[in-house]
Protein backbone atom coordinates (compact mmCIF):
# COMPACT_ATOMS: atom_id res chain seq x y z
CA UNK A 1 0.00 0.00 0.00
CA UNK A 2 1.47 2.98 -1.10
CA UNK A 3 0.25 6.71 0.20
CA UNK A 4 -0.87 9.28 -1.71
CA UNK A 5 -1.38 12.31 -0.48
CA UNK A 6 -4.14 14.55 -1.26
CA UNK A 7 -2.05 18.28 -1.76
CA UNK A 8 0.08 16.14 -4.89
CA UNK A 9 -3.40 15.87 -6.73
CA UNK A 10 -3.85 18.86 -5.88
CA UNK A 11 -0.98 20.28 -6.85
CA UNK A 12 -0.60 18.51 -10.29
CA UNK A 13 -3.88 19.42 -10.98
CA UNK A 14 -3.32 22.93 -11.03
CA UNK A 15 -0.05 22.52 -12.80
CA UNK A 16 -1.51 20.47 -15.33
CA UNK A 17 -4.28 22.88 -16.08
CA UNK A 18 -1.86 25.67 -16.31
CA UNK A 19 0.43 24.07 -18.79
CA UNK A 20 -2.22 22.16 -20.87
CA UNK A 21 -4.00 25.75 -21.48
CA UNK A 22 -0.41 27.55 -22.63
CA UNK A 23 1.31 25.30 -24.06
CA UNK A 24 0.08 23.13 -27.53
CA UNK A 25 0.73 19.46 -26.92
CA UNK A 26 3.61 18.25 -29.49
CA UNK A 27 1.41 16.08 -31.29
CA UNK A 28 -1.05 18.89 -32.49
CA UNK A 29 1.67 21.13 -32.94
CA UNK A 30 2.77 18.68 -35.37
CA UNK A 31 0.03 18.13 -36.90
CA UNK A 32 -0.35 21.83 -37.97
CA UNK A 33 3.05 21.87 -39.33
CA UNK A 34 2.65 19.18 -41.54
CA UNK A 35 -1.12 20.34 -42.51
CA UNK A 36 0.96 23.58 -43.30
CA UNK A 37 3.08 21.51 -45.66
CA UNK A 38 0.14 19.76 -47.15
CA UNK A 39 -2.07 22.55 -47.41
CA UNK A 40 -2.53 23.23 -51.45
CA UNK A 41 -4.45 26.52 -50.72
CA UNK A 42 -2.92 29.50 -50.16
CA UNK A 43 -5.71 31.09 -47.90
CA UNK A 44 -5.70 27.75 -45.85
CA UNK A 45 -1.96 28.07 -45.59
CA UNK A 46 -2.05 31.44 -44.05
CA UNK A 47 -4.65 30.74 -41.76
CA UNK A 48 -2.34 27.80 -40.48
CA UNK A 49 0.50 29.83 -40.25
CA UNK A 50 -2.24 32.28 -38.21
CA UNK A 51 -2.72 29.29 -35.50
CA UNK A 52 1.35 28.25 -35.39
CA UNK A 53 1.89 31.69 -34.62
CA UNK A 54 -0.95 31.77 -32.22
CA UNK A 55 0.56 28.87 -30.54
CA UNK A 56 3.95 30.09 -30.34
CA UNK A 57 2.73 33.87 -28.73
CA UNK A 58 1.04 32.22 -25.53
CA UNK A 59 3.62 29.60 -24.95
CA UNK A 60 6.25 32.58 -25.03
CA UNK A 61 4.08 35.35 -22.87
CA UNK A 62 2.73 32.30 -20.94
CA UNK A 63 -1.07 33.18 -21.60
CA UNK A 64 -3.78 30.97 -22.36
CA UNK A 65 -3.33 29.54 -26.33
CA UNK A 66 -7.08 30.20 -26.89
CA UNK A 67 -9.85 32.35 -24.13
CA UNK A 68 -11.90 29.40 -24.30
CA UNK A 69 -9.97 27.62 -21.37
CA UNK A 70 -12.38 24.72 -21.43
CA UNK A 71 -14.76 22.58 -19.10
CA UNK A 72 -11.83 20.90 -16.89
CA UNK A 73 -12.20 16.94 -17.89
CA UNK A 74 -10.42 15.06 -15.87
CA UNK A 75 -9.58 11.29 -16.11
CA UNK A 76 -7.62 9.08 -13.22
CA UNK A 77 -6.17 6.01 -13.37
CA UNK A 78 -5.79 4.87 -9.68
CA UNK A 79 -3.88 2.25 -8.81
CA UNK A 80 -5.77 -0.31 -6.74
CA UNK A 81 -2.07 -0.27 -3.98
CA UNK A 82 -2.58 3.51 -3.95
CA UNK A 83 -4.39 4.83 -0.83
CA UNK A 84 -5.19 8.44 -1.14
CA UNK A 85 -5.70 10.45 2.27
CA UNK A 86 -9.28 11.93 1.75
CA UNK A 87 -11.43 13.18 -0.86
CA UNK A 88 -10.14 12.78 -4.29
CA UNK A 89 -12.59 15.07 -5.97
CA UNK A 90 -12.54 17.82 -3.96
CA UNK A 91 -8.70 17.52 -4.45
CA UNK A 92 -9.47 17.74 -7.98
CA UNK A 93 -11.76 20.63 -7.35
CA UNK A 94 -9.06 22.46 -5.65
CA UNK A 95 -6.67 22.26 -8.14
CA UNK A 96 -9.15 23.28 -10.90
CA UNK A 97 -9.76 26.13 -8.83
CA UNK A 98 -6.09 27.07 -7.91
CA UNK A 99 -4.89 26.35 -11.96
CA UNK A 100 -7.70 28.73 -13.17
CA UNK A 101 -6.54 31.87 -10.53
CA UNK A 102 -2.61 31.25 -11.13
CA UNK A 103 -2.67 30.25 -15.29
CA UNK A 104 -5.35 33.51 -15.21
CA UNK A 105 -7.49 30.85 -16.92
CA UNK A 106 -11.78 31.91 -18.19
CA UNK A 107 -13.54 30.59 -15.68
CA UNK A 108 -16.45 29.42 -18.13
CA UNK A 109 -18.67 26.91 -15.51
CA UNK A 110 -22.00 27.81 -14.33
CA UNK A 111 -23.59 25.96 -11.64
CA UNK A 112 -26.74 25.02 -13.02
CA UNK A 113 -27.46 24.66 -16.79
CA UNK A 114 -30.99 26.33 -16.37
CA UNK A 115 -30.09 29.13 -13.65
CA UNK A 116 -26.35 29.96 -14.75
CA UNK A 117 -24.69 31.19 -12.07
CA UNK A 118 -21.16 31.58 -13.03
CA UNK A 119 -18.99 29.15 -10.11
CA UNK A 120 -16.16 32.18 -10.64
CA UNK A 121 -13.10 29.63 -10.60
CA UNK A 122 -14.12 26.68 -13.58
CA UNK A 123 -15.09 24.15 -10.86
CA UNK A 124 -17.05 21.57 -11.01
CA UNK A 125 -14.28 19.32 -12.76
CA UNK A 126 -16.31 16.54 -15.01
CA UNK A 127 -13.86 13.87 -13.33
CA UNK A 128 -13.78 10.01 -14.54
CA UNK A 129 -12.20 7.49 -12.04
CA UNK A 130 -11.00 3.96 -13.42
CA UNK A 131 -9.06 1.68 -11.06
CA UNK A 132 -5.89 -0.36 -12.51
CA UNK A 133 -3.37 -2.74 -11.24
CA UNK A 134 -0.51 -0.82 -9.45
CA UNK A 135 0.23 1.61 -6.66
CA UNK A 136 0.49 4.64 -8.22
CA UNK A 137 -2.22 7.18 -9.76
CA UNK A 138 -2.09 8.74 -13.22
CA UNK A 139 -3.68 12.12 -14.22
CA UNK A 140 -4.90 13.04 -17.29
CA UNK A 141 -5.93 16.95 -17.81
CA UNK A 142 -8.62 17.82 -20.88
CA UNK A 143 -9.40 21.17 -21.26
CA UNK A 144 -12.47 21.22 -23.19
CA UNK A 145 -13.68 23.99 -25.34
CA UNK A 146 -17.38 24.16 -26.46
CA UNK A 147 -17.09 25.52 -29.62
CA UNK A 148 -16.34 22.75 -30.73
CA UNK A 149 -18.12 20.65 -28.02
CA UNK A 150 -21.35 21.99 -29.30
CA UNK A 151 -21.26 20.32 -32.70
CA UNK A 152 -21.00 16.76 -31.05
CA UNK A 153 -23.59 13.84 -31.78
CA UNK A 154 -24.95 11.04 -30.46
CA UNK A 155 -26.44 8.57 -32.51
CA UNK A 156 -28.01 4.92 -32.21
CA UNK A 157 -27.54 3.36 -35.50
CA UNK A 158 -28.62 0.02 -36.00
CA UNK A 159 -26.37 -3.10 -36.73
CA UNK A 160 -27.54 -3.02 -40.24
CA UNK A 161 -26.16 0.18 -41.33
CA UNK A 162 -22.65 -1.02 -40.42
CA UNK A 163 -19.99 0.71 -41.00
CA UNK A 164 -20.79 2.25 -44.14
CA UNK A 165 -23.35 3.92 -41.62
CA UNK A 166 -20.93 5.11 -39.22
CA UNK A 167 -18.48 6.76 -41.57
CA UNK A 168 -21.47 8.52 -43.11
CA UNK A 169 -22.99 9.40 -39.41
CA UNK A 170 -19.05 11.02 -38.37
CA UNK A 171 -18.60 12.94 -41.87
CA UNK A 172 -21.81 14.45 -41.94
CA UNK A 173 -21.48 15.75 -37.84
CA UNK A 174 -18.21 17.50 -39.15
CA UNK A 175 -19.79 18.51 -42.36
CA UNK A 176 -22.64 20.28 -40.40
CA UNK A 177 -20.09 21.66 -37.71
CA UNK A 178 -18.72 23.92 -40.72
CA UNK A 179 -16.73 26.49 -39.44
CA UNK A 180 -18.14 26.71 -36.27
CA UNK A 181 -16.29 24.02 -34.40
CA UNK A 182 -12.79 25.78 -35.49
CA UNK A 183 -11.46 23.34 -37.96
CA UNK A 184 -9.00 21.75 -38.50
CA UNK A 185 -10.49 19.98 -35.94
CA UNK A 186 -9.67 16.28 -34.03
CA UNK A 187 -12.21 14.00 -34.67
CA UNK A 188 -13.01 11.27 -31.58
CA UNK A 189 -15.25 8.91 -32.66
CA UNK A 190 -16.74 6.06 -29.71
CA UNK A 191 -18.39 3.32 -31.25
CA UNK A 192 -20.39 0.50 -29.17
CA UNK A 193 -21.16 0.04 -25.52
CA UNK A 194 -24.37 1.62 -25.00
CA UNK A 195 -26.05 5.44 -25.37
CA UNK A 196 -23.67 6.58 -22.42
CA UNK A 197 -20.64 4.55 -23.44
CA UNK A 198 -20.22 5.66 -26.71
CA UNK A 199 -19.89 9.83 -25.48
CA UNK A 200 -17.39 9.03 -22.92
CA UNK A 201 -15.47 6.43 -25.95
CA UNK A 202 -15.54 9.72 -28.25
CA UNK A 203 -14.37 11.84 -25.67
CA UNK A 204 -11.29 9.48 -24.26
CA UNK A 205 -10.52 9.08 -28.05
CA UNK A 206 -9.31 12.47 -28.39
CA UNK A 207 -6.54 11.76 -25.52
CA UNK A 208 -4.66 9.46 -27.74
CA UNK A 209 -2.23 11.58 -29.22
CA UNK A 210 -2.57 12.37 -33.22
CA UNK A 211 0.95 10.62 -33.64
CA UNK A 212 0.27 7.32 -31.54
CA UNK A 213 -1.69 4.51 -34.35
CA UNK A 214 -4.18 2.91 -33.33
CA UNK A 215 -3.49 -0.47 -31.90
CA UNK A 216 -5.74 -2.46 -34.06
CA UNK A 217 -4.90 -2.41 -37.85
CA UNK A 218 -8.63 -2.51 -38.46
CA UNK A 219 -9.68 1.13 -36.71
CA UNK A 220 -6.41 2.19 -37.93
CA UNK A 221 -7.29 1.77 -41.66
CA UNK A 222 -10.57 3.08 -40.21
CA UNK A 223 -9.60 6.24 -38.94
CA UNK A 224 -7.30 6.45 -42.30
CA UNK A 225 -10.24 6.70 -44.38
CA UNK A 226 -12.49 8.77 -42.34
CA UNK A 227 -9.64 11.12 -42.31
CA UNK A 228 -9.54 11.02 -46.15
CA UNK A 229 -13.20 11.57 -46.42
CA UNK A 230 -13.35 14.07 -43.84
CA UNK A 231 -10.87 15.99 -45.75
CA UNK A 232 -12.64 16.01 -49.14
CA UNK A 233 -15.14 18.25 -47.99
CA UNK A 234 -13.15 21.19 -48.62
CA UNK A 235 -14.08 22.89 -45.44
CA UNK A 236 -10.76 23.71 -44.61
CA UNK A 237 -9.45 26.22 -41.71
CA UNK A 238 -11.87 27.62 -40.18
CA UNK A 239 -14.46 26.97 -42.87
CA UNK A 240 -12.55 29.26 -45.29
CA UNK A 241 -12.35 26.78 -48.01
CA UNK A 242 -9.13 24.36 -48.17
CA UNK A 243 -7.90 21.13 -47.87
CA UNK A 244 -7.36 20.82 -43.89
CA UNK A 245 -10.75 20.23 -42.44
CA UNK A 246 -9.38 17.82 -39.78
CA UNK A 247 -5.81 16.58 -38.33
CA UNK A 248 -6.64 13.83 -37.05
CA UNK A 249 -10.04 10.60 -36.38
CA UNK A 250 -8.81 8.28 -33.20
CA UNK A 251 -11.64 5.33 -32.85
CA UNK A 252 -12.37 3.80 -29.55
CA UNK A 253 -14.30 1.11 -29.33
CA UNK A 254 -16.70 -1.64 -27.25
CA UNK A 255 -18.50 -4.79 -27.34
CA UNK A 256 -22.37 -4.18 -27.51
CA UNK A 257 -25.65 -5.36 -27.78
CA UNK A 258 -26.86 -7.80 -30.94
CA UNK A 259 -29.76 -5.14 -31.51
CA UNK A 260 -27.57 -1.95 -31.27
CA UNK A 261 -24.85 0.00 -33.05
CA UNK A 262 -24.32 3.18 -30.60
CA UNK A 263 -21.90 5.61 -32.21
CA UNK A 264 -20.68 9.05 -31.16
CA UNK A 265 -18.32 12.03 -32.20
CA UNK A 266 -16.95 14.29 -30.14
CA UNK A 267 -15.32 17.26 -31.87
CA UNK A 268 -12.80 19.08 -30.88
CA UNK A 269 -10.38 22.25 -31.82
CA UNK A 270 -7.83 23.01 -33.43
CA UNK A 271 -6.60 23.82 -30.33
CA UNK A 272 -7.15 19.62 -29.04
CA UNK A 273 -5.28 19.87 -25.27
CA UNK A 274 -4.59 16.84 -22.81
CA UNK A 275 -1.70 16.10 -20.59
CA UNK A 276 -0.72 13.43 -17.89
CA UNK A 277 1.70 13.06 -15.08
CA UNK A 278 1.77 10.22 -12.54
CA UNK A 279 1.67 10.00 -8.97
CA UNK B 1 -5.02 43.17 -50.01
CA UNK B 2 -5.96 44.11 -46.48
CA UNK B 3 -8.72 46.88 -45.87
CA UNK B 4 -7.75 48.74 -43.07
CA UNK B 5 -10.69 49.98 -41.47
CA UNK B 6 -11.01 52.77 -38.65
CA UNK B 7 -13.92 52.35 -36.56
CA UNK B 8 -16.94 53.05 -36.12
CA UNK B 9 -17.55 51.45 -39.68
CA UNK B 10 -19.99 53.07 -42.14
CA UNK B 11 -22.17 52.46 -44.35
CA UNK B 12 -19.88 53.14 -47.51
CA UNK B 13 -16.54 51.81 -45.71
CA UNK B 14 -19.14 48.12 -45.35
CA UNK B 15 -20.07 48.60 -49.07
CA UNK B 16 -16.24 48.48 -50.39
CA UNK B 17 -15.90 44.64 -48.66
CA UNK B 18 -16.06 41.80 -49.85
CA UNK B 19 -16.50 38.11 -48.66
CA UNK B 20 -13.15 36.87 -48.54
CA UNK B 21 -11.20 40.10 -48.10
CA UNK B 22 -8.36 40.61 -45.36
CA UNK B 23 -9.62 43.65 -43.06
CA UNK B 24 -7.82 45.55 -40.56
CA UNK B 25 -9.60 47.19 -37.80
CA UNK B 26 -8.70 49.81 -35.41
CA UNK B 27 -10.98 51.58 -32.66
CA UNK B 28 -13.48 50.57 -30.53
CA UNK B 29 -15.32 47.45 -30.22
CA UNK B 30 -17.48 46.09 -27.53
CA UNK B 31 -17.30 42.21 -26.51
CA UNK B 32 -20.65 40.62 -26.00
CA UNK B 33 -21.89 36.81 -25.83
CA UNK B 34 -24.90 34.81 -24.76
CA UNK B 35 -26.01 35.99 -21.46
CA UNK B 36 -25.25 39.81 -22.55
CA UNK B 37 -27.38 39.25 -25.73
CA UNK B 38 -29.77 38.11 -23.79
CA UNK B 39 -29.79 40.81 -21.34
CA UNK B 40 -29.83 43.25 -24.47
CA UNK B 41 -32.92 41.43 -25.33
CA UNK B 42 -34.49 41.91 -22.14
CA UNK B 43 -33.62 45.50 -21.52
CA UNK B 44 -35.74 46.05 -25.50
CA UNK B 45 -38.42 44.09 -24.26
CA UNK B 46 -38.83 45.91 -21.32
CA UNK B 47 -38.44 49.48 -23.26
CA UNK B 48 -34.98 50.59 -21.27
CA UNK B 49 -32.30 51.87 -23.00
CA UNK B 50 -29.39 49.52 -23.98
CA UNK B 51 -25.88 50.26 -21.62
CA UNK B 52 -23.94 51.02 -24.68
CA UNK B 53 -24.53 53.14 -28.18
CA UNK B 54 -25.22 50.47 -30.47
CA UNK B 55 -25.97 52.78 -33.76
CA UNK B 56 -22.79 52.25 -35.77
CA UNK B 57 -21.20 49.46 -33.01
CA UNK B 58 -19.14 46.74 -33.30
CA UNK B 59 -19.64 43.88 -31.40
CA UNK B 60 -17.09 41.05 -31.00
CA UNK B 61 -18.59 37.76 -29.59
CA UNK B 62 -15.77 37.01 -27.29
CA UNK B 63 -15.12 36.41 -23.62
CA UNK B 64 -11.53 37.06 -22.75
CA UNK B 65 -9.63 35.60 -20.12
CA UNK B 66 -8.52 37.81 -17.19
CA UNK B 67 -5.62 39.71 -18.20
CA UNK B 68 -2.25 38.81 -16.51
CA UNK B 69 -0.68 41.91 -14.57
CA UNK B 70 0.79 44.03 -17.36
CA UNK B 71 -1.64 43.24 -20.27
CA UNK B 72 -4.35 45.01 -21.50
CA UNK B 73 -6.64 41.89 -22.21
CA UNK B 74 -6.03 37.89 -21.87
CA UNK B 75 -6.86 35.72 -24.65
CA UNK B 76 -9.49 37.07 -26.37
CA UNK B 77 -10.59 34.80 -29.91
CA UNK B 78 -14.14 34.68 -31.30
CA UNK B 79 -16.61 32.44 -29.74
CA UNK B 80 -19.47 31.12 -32.38
CA UNK B 81 -21.49 33.58 -33.76
CA UNK B 82 -24.91 31.43 -34.33
CA UNK B 83 -25.50 31.13 -30.76
CA UNK B 84 -26.16 35.03 -31.08
CA UNK B 85 -28.64 34.77 -34.17
CA UNK B 86 -31.25 35.01 -31.92
CA UNK B 87 -30.60 38.26 -31.04
CA UNK B 88 -28.58 39.89 -34.12
CA UNK B 89 -31.56 41.04 -36.48
CA UNK B 90 -32.57 43.24 -33.98
CA UNK B 91 -29.63 44.65 -32.85
CA UNK B 92 -28.82 44.99 -36.82
CA UNK B 93 -32.13 47.14 -37.12
CA UNK B 94 -31.35 49.60 -34.22
CA UNK B 95 -27.91 50.38 -35.76
CA UNK B 96 -25.95 47.71 -35.30
CA UNK B 97 -23.02 47.78 -38.40
CA UNK B 98 -20.47 45.01 -37.52
CA UNK B 99 -20.20 41.97 -36.32
CA UNK B 100 -17.06 40.13 -35.69
CA UNK B 101 -17.18 36.30 -34.92
CA UNK B 102 -16.53 33.00 -36.56
CA UNK B 103 -18.95 29.95 -38.15
CA UNK B 104 -21.89 30.87 -40.77
CA UNK B 105 -24.81 32.72 -39.61
CA UNK B 106 -28.83 32.21 -40.00
CA UNK B 107 -30.26 33.18 -43.53
CA UNK B 108 -32.35 36.46 -40.93
CA UNK B 109 -28.98 37.62 -39.95
CA UNK B 110 -27.82 37.46 -43.71
CA UNK B 111 -31.39 39.67 -44.39
CA UNK B 112 -30.70 41.91 -41.87
CA UNK B 113 -27.19 42.71 -42.91
CA UNK B 114 -27.96 42.75 -46.43
CA UNK B 115 -31.13 45.31 -45.67
CA UNK B 116 -29.28 47.65 -43.63
CA UNK B 117 -25.84 47.50 -45.23
CA UNK B 118 -23.53 46.08 -41.92
CA UNK B 119 -20.80 43.58 -42.26
CA UNK B 120 -20.24 40.53 -40.40
CA UNK B 121 -16.34 39.26 -40.20
CA UNK B 122 -14.62 36.25 -38.92
CA UNK B 123 -11.42 36.44 -36.55
CA UNK B 124 -9.14 33.42 -36.10
CA UNK B 125 -11.32 31.14 -33.78
CA UNK B 126 -8.61 29.79 -31.30
CA UNK B 127 -5.99 32.40 -31.95
CA UNK B 128 -7.01 34.33 -28.51
CA UNK B 129 -3.10 34.87 -27.82
CA UNK B 130 -2.47 36.47 -31.02
CA UNK B 131 -5.54 38.57 -31.01
CA UNK B 132 -4.45 39.99 -27.39
CA UNK B 133 -1.92 41.59 -28.69
CA UNK B 134 -3.66 43.80 -30.80
CA UNK B 135 -6.11 45.58 -27.77
CA UNK B 136 -4.62 48.24 -26.40
CA UNK B 137 -7.28 48.59 -23.76
CA UNK B 138 -10.39 47.22 -22.53
CA UNK B 139 -12.97 48.14 -19.88
CA UNK B 140 -16.22 46.51 -18.16
CA UNK B 141 -18.79 48.94 -19.73
CA UNK B 142 -22.12 46.97 -18.78
CA UNK B 143 -22.83 43.75 -16.96
CA UNK B 144 -19.70 43.67 -14.88
CA UNK B 145 -21.81 40.52 -12.42
CA UNK B 146 -21.34 38.12 -15.69
CA UNK B 147 -17.59 37.86 -15.43
CA UNK B 148 -16.22 36.81 -18.82
CA UNK B 149 -19.69 37.31 -20.27
CA UNK B 150 -19.96 41.35 -19.19
CA UNK B 151 -20.09 43.54 -21.78
CA UNK B 152 -16.31 44.93 -22.34
CA UNK B 153 -15.00 48.38 -24.07
CA UNK B 154 -12.23 47.56 -26.27
CA UNK B 155 -9.91 49.76 -28.06
CA UNK B 156 -7.81 47.60 -30.86
CA UNK B 157 -4.74 48.32 -33.11
CA UNK B 158 -4.69 46.63 -36.42
CA UNK B 159 -7.11 44.02 -35.14
CA UNK B 160 -7.33 41.37 -38.25
CA UNK B 161 -10.50 39.40 -39.56
CA UNK B 162 -11.82 38.25 -42.39
CA UNK B 163 -15.17 39.41 -44.49
CA UNK B 164 -17.20 36.38 -43.81
CA UNK B 165 -21.12 37.88 -44.75
CA UNK B 166 -20.72 41.27 -47.04
CA UNK B 167 -23.43 44.16 -47.41
CA UNK B 168 -24.75 42.39 -50.55
CA UNK B 169 -25.47 38.69 -48.38
CA UNK B 170 -21.69 37.27 -49.77
CA UNK B 171 -20.87 34.86 -47.54
CA UNK B 172 -16.94 33.48 -47.02
CA UNK B 173 -18.18 30.34 -45.72
CA UNK B 174 -20.07 28.79 -48.77
CA UNK B 175 -18.27 31.02 -51.15
CA UNK B 176 -14.89 29.71 -49.89
CA UNK B 177 -15.77 25.77 -49.86
CA UNK B 178 -17.07 25.90 -53.22
CA UNK B 179 -14.02 27.86 -54.84
CA UNK B 180 -11.44 25.47 -53.42
CA UNK B 181 -13.59 22.46 -54.47
CA UNK B 182 -14.06 23.83 -57.99
CA UNK B 183 -10.12 24.62 -58.22
CA UNK B 184 -9.82 20.91 -56.76
CA UNK B 185 -11.41 19.68 -59.93
CA UNK B 186 -9.42 21.37 -62.27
Amino acid sequence: MRIIPTDAITDAVARLFRDANIRLPSDIRAAVDAAIESEPWDDARRTLKTIRENADIAESRGVPICQDTGMACVFIDIGIDAHIDGDVYAAVNDGVARGCAEGYLRASIVRDPLRRENTGDNTPAAVYIDLVPGDKIKITVAPKGFGSENMSRVKMLRPADGVAGLVDFVVSTVESAGGSACPPVVVGVGVGGSFDKAALLAKRALLRGLDEPNPDPYYARLERELLEKINALGIGPMGFGGATTALGVSILSMPTHIAGLPAAVNISCHVTRHLSEVL
Amino acid sequence: MTHAITLPMTKEAAATLRAGDAVSLSGVIYTARDAAHIRLCELLDAGKPLPIDINGAAIYYAGPTPPPPGFAAGSIGPTTSSRMDFAAPRLIRLGLMCMIGKGARSAEVTEAIRECGAVYLAATGGAGALLAARVVSAETVAFPELGAEAIRRLVVRDFPATVATDSLGGDIYAQGRENYLRERRK
